[in-house]
């Protein structure tokens, strides 16, 4: 098992005839990912790579009508129109690569995606993959193994890094979901934790986290109250950056506390949490937290 | 982006409120001369036009009780940089008498996903010392972006920093012009700080709009070269902006390049830990371009505080092969690297980047401790 995304996922990928709609793809394909239609608005009737293109997704779900997940490659100016689309053509996944979509649009789709019991992956975020099953973004599959070993990451390198590492080390992974680095995302760190909870396969967890915002101190907080029960390692980047530029008294004032370095590393050792000081720790702690 | 205090302001106007009567003056215009035009006299308040918070404190707001006044804090505010920024426009605005501040102001709540409201009975200067030490005295709001702001949430939220009767109502309609401004002008921010109560009127002494940069396109009459004057960017960083660069200048030697925040902020940290201290942050994003990379790397080698460079890269949406292009082609354009250089290349269609730098010389790391530990040796 995985979690969102498995080798029998049917999907659909929306941009599929721009550049880097095209490029992933064919490497989705390469992978295993069970493509099954695309849809770019005017383009429809053209096959990419084998898969047929629509102009509309209620079209493509008209022809396979087994598809319950896209993913979005669309230009920023149209993207939250084609995340409307998606979840009105009744995908229960939608994964959002574009970035720079206007913070208020990203605001709404999610809100009217969480209504319609939609779960949104980003925007801004290089997607999920089950290793071994089916990839669902643009990340390199080579660098993940399949195994037990959940990873959710703010980050999309380095969320690539750390799989890599773990990989080599022979620690697999169950599923990986790089959950996107704009301000406001579809899916928080303690919303998939809570898929990563129920999940049988999935022993142990990596959070991949940032300077900026509080999603590593709810994360923490969630551990603390015993809402996640499996031992976790977590990575914060930004150790040695310069704290964030200031927006204003209602930025310093919600904020007041949390987003630092130093503040989510105290929140999750609180919660019993080891924090890797490089990425390269992570899979020594990880071995550490199993063994106990 | 931020606007300036005047320029929300005019905003604000468009949606009703009424702000204080002022005047705008440009360096050598007559003050006096604008004033009057503008049936303006003293007592006026002489305000700093510029993009950092906490010019008052920082000496950018004064009081001009007479004409005297008026020109020679005109002339001083001009020449005082605040937090290292002079102004280019100072306002000159009608001085309110009033006795209480009121702060009101709202971003978007990133883990609720929603906006919320902020507001408290104690405005002014103080008011992060106030969150800080009495954070029960602000209301805290959220809105449903659908719906927006109720009626009764903007009434609710007045009563609760203890408003009653017409300064109520004259809040709440103050409360929904700021509202409004922040969602159609894809508002990070929006406040004003502080909201004078005089009598039962609400006066916006200060006004500030943060438009998120994504959103730029929606608003084309904002977009203006303001790179100088925010006040935020050293004189390198605005040279990168201005090629596309997403860099960040810092104290030490080692100039860094990676792909993703999240990875180059690592390497940062990388670095550190070996011994060494980066000298920037350069982050090419997703999808680089032969054409970006080169620009990147030709930046960094001319960047005179750097002594070397290193640059991690971990291929997903952008390709190894698109980014050995691109050192080859600062290469080749610098003639010779004066500066050594390490990269890292690992992820998408590494093998053929690393190929691609192999024949022009170029040894392109796979691990990246390995990488640190040769950079930390040259
Ligand atoms: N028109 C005015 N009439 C009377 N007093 C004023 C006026 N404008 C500003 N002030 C006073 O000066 C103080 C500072 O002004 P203002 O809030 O505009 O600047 P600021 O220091 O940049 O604010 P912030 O701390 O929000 O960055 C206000 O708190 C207010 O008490
Ligand atoms: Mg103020």
């Amino acid at each position: 098992m995985a979690i969102l995304l498995d080798e029998k996922t049917k999907v659909i990928v929306q941009g599929i005839t721009g550049r880097e709609g095209s490029f992933h793809t064919k490497l989705m394909l390469d992978y295993g990912t069970k493509i099954v239609a695309g849809v770019t608005p005017g383009k429809g009737g053209q096959e990419v790579h084998g898969v047929p293109v629509y102009d509309t997704m209620e079209e493509a779900v008209k022809e396979h009508p087994d598809a319950i997940a896209s993913i979005i490659f669309v230009p920023a100016r149209f993207a939250a129109d084609a995340v409307y689309e998606a979840v009105d053509a009744g995908m229960k996944l939608v994964v959002v690569i574009t970035e720079h979509i206007p913070v208020h649009e990203s605001l709404k789709f999610i809100n009217y995606a969480k209504q319609k019991g939609t779960t949104v992956i980003g925007p801004n975020c290089p997607g999920l993959i089950s290793p071994g099953k089916a990839k669902l973004g643009i990340m390199p599959g080579h660098v993940f193994k399949e195994g037990p070993i959940g990873i959710i990451s703010r980050s999309g390198t380095l969320t690539y890094e750390i799989g890599y590492a773990l990989s080599k080390q022979g620690m697999g992974q169950s599923t990986v979901i790089g959950i996107g680095g704009d301000p406001v995302i579809g899916t928080s760190f303690t919303e998939a934790m809570e898929l990563f909870e129920k999940d049988p396969e999935t022993e142990a967890l990596v959070l991949v986290g940032e300077i900026g915002g509080d999603m590593e101190e709810r994360a923490a907080q969630m551990i603390k109250e015993g809402r996640f029960t499996k031992p976790v390692v977590a990575f914060i980047a930004g150790r040695t950056a310069p704290p964030g530029k200031r927006m204003g008294h209602a930025g310093a004032i919600i904020m007041m506390g949390t987003g630092t370095y130093q503040g989510k590393v105290k929140a999750l050792e609180e919660a019993g949490v080891k924090v890797a000081k490089t990425p390269f720790e992570i899979p020594e702690l990880l071995r550490q937290a199993l063994k106990k | 982006m931020k606007l300036f205090e005047y320029e929300a302001k005019e905003i604000l106007k468009k949606y009703g409120v009424k702000v204080p009567k002022s005047v705008l003056v440009k360096k050598g215009e007559d003050p006096i001369e604008k004033m009057k035009q503008a049936g303006l006299e003293p007592p006026v308040v002489v305000k700093s036009q510029v993009l950092v918070a906490g010019r008052g404190k920082a000496g950018g707001i004064k009081m001009a009780k007479t004409w005297d006044d008026v020109k020679r804090l005109v002339d001083e505010l001009f020449d005082k940089p605040i937090k290292g920024i002079k102004p280019r426009l100072l306002l000159i605005e009608e001085a309110i008498p009033h006795e209480i501040e009121l702060y009101v102001g709202m971003v978007i709540d990133r883990s609720e996903r929603k906006p919320v409201i902020l507001a408290s009975k104690y405005g002014g200067m103080d008011i992060e010392e106030i969150a800080r030490e009495k954070p029960e005295s602000i209301i805290r709001v959220h809105v449903d972006p659908f719906i927006g702001l109720k009626g009764y949430q903007a009434r609710l939220i007045g009563k609760k920093i203890g408003l009653t009767g017409k300064a109520l109502s004259n809040f709440a309609k103050f409360l929904t012009a700021l509202y409004n401004m922040f969602m159609d002008y894809d508002g990070e921010l929006a406040e004003s700080n502080p909201l004078a109560l005089v009598g039962d009127e609400v006066i916006p002494l200060d006004a500030r709009l943060i438009v998120d940069d994504n959103a730029l396109y929606r608003h084309p009459e904002l977009a203006k070269e303001i790179l100088e004057e925010s006040g935020e960017y050293t004189e390198w960083e605005i040279k990168a902006r201005k090629k596309g660069l997403a860099f960040v200048e810092l104290d030490g030697d080692i100039g860094i390049i990676g792909n993703g925040a999240g990875l180059t902020m690592t390497t940062m940290d990388l670095v550190y830990e070996f011994g060494g201290k980066p000298a920037n942050f350069l982050d090419i994003g997703g999808g680089a371009s032969a054409e970006l990379v080169k620009t990147a790397v030709s930046f960094l080698v001319e960047f005179p505080k750097t002594k070397k460079i290193f640059m991690n890269i971990f291929g997903g949406i952008t390709r190894c092969d698109e980014v050995a292009k691109g050192i080859v082609k600062a290469l080749e354009e610098l003639g010779k690297l004066e500066k050594p250089l390490v990269v890292r290349l690992a992820g998408t269609n590494e093998e053929e980047g690393r190929e691609i730098l192999k024949k022009h010389g170029i040894e392109a790391f796979v691990d990246p401790i390995e990488a640190v530990k040769r950079l930390m040796e040259l």
